[in-house]
């Protein structure tokens, strides 16, 4: 029964008792552990990213009208395999006049940047890497060094196309980056923690989407951003750039930037159920806490659909059009969503519980219906300059 | 030899080197890199202190912020991607010394300390972010430089913005 309730902190226990019995000293144990914790977590990430290609391709299909992978395995589920093979038989090229070491490390560091993510991800009440209680930040540090493997790719590429790749992705994530600092404030202002476990411990009443529906959709597109997903994809405008920044990688080099990207979906799509859907929380487990990993991973599924959703029904917005959108219209509602989510808050914060979910609701509701009653006013003037009301008469003189 | 202080001295070994690296390169964006593995080895740092806010808050403003610095070294600076330049600052002496000083100060200082064989006391069991929240916005500790500090780059955003206004 106690398996039941915590494995992992069984097997720890039991791995700790084994190699002490060995002889080994306490901090050797504790630094094997620490690894075989870190391999094991960082394995299932990777194999997980083997089956979101599959799951990825079959979805584009289903949005596009065809049939997706379907020869390879039952309902093609080991075209992956296969994808990888030929990755790996690609012949490796570094372009002429490429600066070798950042343009190999860049890959790496990608893929690391979303490895890094799955260390605060609370899988399950007893299953994540740490418990830290600076991890609102830790997202936002850990997309910096994102942003800077994306900035050596395009440099070290030795490629035009590929550095204006850079350049928009850049200015993509740095701008996008703001939305997402406020979006990640209003969880952490609600629950009063900054850990993403603490966040998820106090949605065990109601989930915050239910009192913030606002702040979720604001992370969510910021998560998109984030993401270089359509309709924030510029970095690879066809048309305009080739393929962006990896334009100039081969093998796997290149898969290791299409699967950082399906994993950082992923990842992102794990973060919003964590931090507005009540990550592992559902029915019975408090009871049986092994029934939250199956609840995180359905939830955090489906928020990879509707990313995947986004992408595939969306197309590409102009880049005036995508830095107009953040800085004239995400940020400003931000910081408006910001502060009347902390003036509500504290204002209904000795209430009872209805009372206090029915009132930051209504404040969404009203704060949505003013952006909404703005944005339709801005956009009616806009009209009437770029198209003027012909006026009788005019144009026969 | 303690773990921590086997961490403590490869970190330290690489900040230098990343350091020395970073003035002696003559790419302008290797620069930028190495200055980026050097702030990094000083976030490693903070956290070997205990001090996960600051770790963090370090790879933040300082990685995310050079990464932009980059574009800016790569754009405005050199012509071609890969051009290696002369050294803009011929100012070495000058450096040199100030350097020295710096060194003989510290190390004067260094003979008289008297800390090298005792140990840290362990971190009492706090939320050292919760602490430091309180602390910045009570007005007996430091409410008034955290809000002159916003006063100042409030500022500067609106100088900013009237900078790069359109004036019709």
């Amino acid at each position: 029964m106690q398996f039941l309730q915590d494995p992992i902190g069984v097997i720890a226990a039991w791995l700790t008792g084994l190699l002490t019995g060995w002889g080994v000293s306490a901090l050797v144990t504790q630094i094997i552990l620490a690894t075989v914790g870190i391999v094991i977590l960082v394995s299932a990430a990777m194999l997980l990213d083997i089956f979101l290609v599959w799951v990825e391709r079959k979805v584009v299909a289903r949005f596009q009208d065809r049939l997706g992978p379907n020869r390879v395995g039952p309902f093609g589920l080991f075209q992956p395999f296969a994808d990888i093979i030929k990755l790996i038989l690609k012949e490796d090229i570094t372009p002429d006049g490429a600066d070798k070491l950042l343009f190999n490390m860049a890959p790496i560091l990608s893929m690391a940047s979303v490895l890094l993510l799955w260390a605060i991800l609370p899988i399950a009440s007893f299953l994540y890497g740490i418990d830290l209680n600076v991890a609102m930040l830790y997202i936002i540090a850990v997309g910096a060094i994102g942003t800077l493997s994306i900035i050596m790719a395009g440099w070290a590429s030795n490629n035009k196309f590929a550095l204006v790749g850079a350049y928009r992705m850049v200015a993509n994530l740095i701008s996008y980056e703001i939305p997402m600092v406020i979006a990640l404030l209003i969880p952490v202002m609600l629950s009063g923690s900054m850990s993403v476990v603490g966040i998820t411990q106090a949605q065990s009443g109601y989930w915050y989407f239910i009192v913030t529906p606002l702040g979720a959709l604001l992370f969510l597109i910021a998560a998109i951003a984030e993401l270089g997903r359509s309709p924030f994809d510029l970095n690879e405008g066809e048309s305009e750039i080739v393929a962006g920044y990896h334009i100039e990688y081969t093998g796997m080099k290149f898969g290791l930037f299409y699967a950082g990207e399906l994993l950082h979906a992923f990842t992102f799509g794990a973060f919003i159920s964590v931090l507005f859907f009540g990550g592992w929380h559902g029915p019975w487990s408090d009871k049986y806490p092994l029934l939250g990993i199956l609840y995180f991973f359905v939830k955090a599924m489906f928020f990879y659909w509707v990313i995947m959703w986004i992408k595939y029904t969306v197309p590409r917005i102009r880049i005036d059009h995508m830095l107009y959108f953040n800085w004239k219209f995400l940020t400003p509602f931000g910081l408006a969503l910001l502060m009347t989510t902390a003036i509500v808050h504290k204002l209904l914060s000795n209430s009872s519980q209805p009372v206090y979910i029915l009132g930051m609701l209504l404040a969404n509701l009203i704060l949505g219906w003013i952006t909404v009653e703005i944005l339709r006013s801005v956009s009616r003037k806009q009209r009437v300059i770029s198209e003027p009301v012909p006026t009788v008469g005019a144009g026969n003189d | 030899m303690s773990f921590v202080q086997i961490v403590f001295l490869v970190t330290a070994l690489s900040i230098l080197i990343a350091a020395v690296r970073m003035v002696t390169t003559g790419s302008m964006v290797h620069a930028a890199l190495w200055l980026v593995a050097t702030l990094f080895g000083v976030a490693v740092l903070f956290v070997l202190l205990e001090a996960p806010f600051l770790a963090v808050v370090q790879v933040v403003i300082y990685i995310g912020a050079i990464a932009i610095m980059f574009i800016f070294a790569v754009m405005l600076t050199r012509r071609e991607m890969l051009d290696k330049g002369p050294q803009l600052n011929t100012k070495k002496g000058i450096a040199a010394a100030l350097g020295a000083v710096t060194f003989v100060g510290l190390a004067l200082m260094l003979t008289t300390w008297e800390g090298f064989d005792s140990y840290a006391r362990p971190m009492a069991n706090v939320d050292t972010v919760a602490r430091l929240g309180d602390a910045l916005l009570s007005p007996d500790a430091y409410l008034l430089p955290f809000e002159v500090a916003s006063v100042l780059l409030l500022a500067a955003l609106v100088g900013s913005v009237y900078v790069s206004i359109n004036k019709k």
